[in-house]
């Protein structure tokens, strides 16, 4: 096996092709032990990670947290809510005092993007980024190409569209970085005003009609509307962003194909697809939570693997 | 590097044989037995042993499987390569079966160690046993003894004993590789 490329995941944009297929296989074991009446192996009994939360997260978290235990490593995490950040505490000084407890790796969410970026040139641990600010979410990336690779096979080669709020979306910029590294083509759909300005620099075509989005893709990507980064109003009301880039079942019915529906979650049921829609077999939704525990495994033994003792 | 010839295929071929009744003689119809392969190399040798069971003693529905170890390894870190996983494949639960591990060559025994807590993971088997290959005896390093043993080797730890297999090789043959 060869090893990782990078000694900190921050973003897909530093992986090559290869970290990603061994990545992947390296996840196709994790899975199998995850879905074992024992789920867990004792290979980093000797590490601990620190999950750093200095933003919001539920799923994530909790992914990763099972991650880390299902390895067998020690974890301890830390939220930015009852931390010494509000005393005035620099990044680096919370981190390094962290670190003197002797950790060996740190996972990170941060609302500035390209905090695990500074982190990693300032402190000695392995940084995994857990998404920071609108600039990458890497993990969620990786597993969604995963949970389409198991579904459809293989990445390459598919036609992806990423639906909904692009502006203010990590997990659409690492996806499209993921994809087009993978040989997939790559389209965004969303009202205007949460499209970035020249995103056709990154080879993503802007498609603001959703049927034709869909009629030519394989997959869907649907983001969630993030209403609280959205300090003005980017659309005129959630009913009309609903009638426009809203997925219902009857829309998928009328496509000429069956095409996969994926959503990093939260879902707003009844705004970026329907509960029909994200209960149905065309969905693979939960794949993509059980696929996240055994990606994040992955991703953490490989980087742990870089230690040395 | 010379290299010297510890078994030829006809003796591979004989040991296999024996070891195939040793088994029988142990287990009878197999029905409470689950004969796991140790990946990687492990694997070729529970194929062979099953397909000896089951055509030339017509034993019917082996419980069959493969382990991989990698994840339980003690060196983890340690070695300078990274350790390279392979596929698990065990689709029964080994709760109150008598479990037999087949590898290649039985060397320090931290594999087998390995394997005795991955196999855990499955349920609780009532015992365990271990047949292997090739014994290099003298070289272990916990106590760990073999209960089927092919062949018993003292070879000196700068040396290596390498088992080849028909379908992978072409050839059934061990070799004691000295570099």
């Amino acid at each position: 096996m060869s090893e990782l490329s990078v000694n900190h995941l921050l973003g897909i944009k530093y992986l090559n092709q290869e970290d990603i297929k061994l990545i992947f296989e390296t996840a196709d074991h994790f899975k199998e032990v995850i879905n074992r009446p024992i789920k867990k192996v004792p290979s980093l009994r000797d590490i601990t990670i620190a999950n750093l939360f200095f933003e919001n997260s539920t799923r994530t978290r909790l992914s990763f947290e099972l991650a880390e235990k299902r390895l067998s490593a020690d974890v301890i995490n830390f939220s930015a809510a009852q931390s010494s950040l509000k005393k005035g505490e620099t990044l680096i000084d919370t981190v390094n005092n962290i670190l003197s407890m002797k950790v060996d790796m740190v996972v990170m969410r941060h609302p500035n993007p390209g905090a695990g970026i500074f982190l990693s040139r300032h402190v000695e641990a392995n940084i995994i980024n857990a998404g920071d600010g609108a600039h990458e979410h890497p993990t969620q990336a990786l597993l969604d190409s995963y949970s389409i690779r198991e579904r459809l096979g293989e990445v390459k080669g598919k036609n992806v569209v990423i639906v909904g709020d692009i502006l203010h979306s990590r997990v659409a910029l690492s996806n499209i970085f993921a994809l087009q590294l993978q040989g997939a083509k790559v389209k965004v759909c969303g009202p205007k005003t949460l499209i970035p300005k020249h995103i056709e620099k990154l080879g993503v075509k802007v498609e603001t009609n959703l049927r034709t989005a869909l009629n030519w893709c394989d997959v869907a990507n649907m983001l969630r509307v993030q209403n609280e980064r959205m300090e003005i109003s980017y659309f005129p009301s959630t009913r009309e962003y609903t009638q426009q880039f809203g997925v219902t079942k009857k829309l998928l019915d009328s496509l000429d194909k069956n095409i996969v529906i994926m959503h990093p979650g939260p879902i707003n049921r009844g705004v970026e697809i329907t509960s029909d829609v994200a209960d149905s077999d065309q969905a693979i939704i939960l794949d993509q939570v059980e696929n996240g525990v055994a990606i994040r495994m992955a991703i953490i033994y490989l980087l742990a693997s870089k230690i040395k003792q | 590097m010379s290299q010297k010839v510890l078994l030829n295929s006809k003796e591979v071929n004989i040991i296999l044989h024996r070891l195939a009744c040793q088994l029988i003689e142990n287990h009878n119809d197999f029905t409470q037995t689950a004969i796991i392969g140790l990946q990687p190399r492990g694997t070729y040798l529970a194929e062979r042993l099953i397909t000896i069971l089951k055509t030339e003693y017509k034993i019917k529905n082996i419980n069959a499987g493969h382990l991989d170890i990698t994840f339980y390894r003690d060196d983890f870190r340690r070695s300078d390569k990274p350790l390279e996983a392979n596929t698990t494949d065990i689709n029964f639960i080994v709760e109150d079966k008598k479990v037999v591990f087949v590898d290649d060559v039985l060397y320090t025994g931290r594999s087998i160690r390995a394997a005795l807590t991955a196999i855990q993971s499955f349920g609780r088997p009532k015992e365990i046993e271990l047949l292997t290959l090739i014994d290099r005896r003298f070289s272990r390093h916990l106590p760990i003894q073999p209960d089927y043993r092919g062949r018993q080797v003292d070879a000196i730890n700068e040396e290596k004993v390498k088992v080849n297999w028909k379908e992978n090789e072409g050839e059934d043959a061990v070799y004691l590789i000295n570099n």
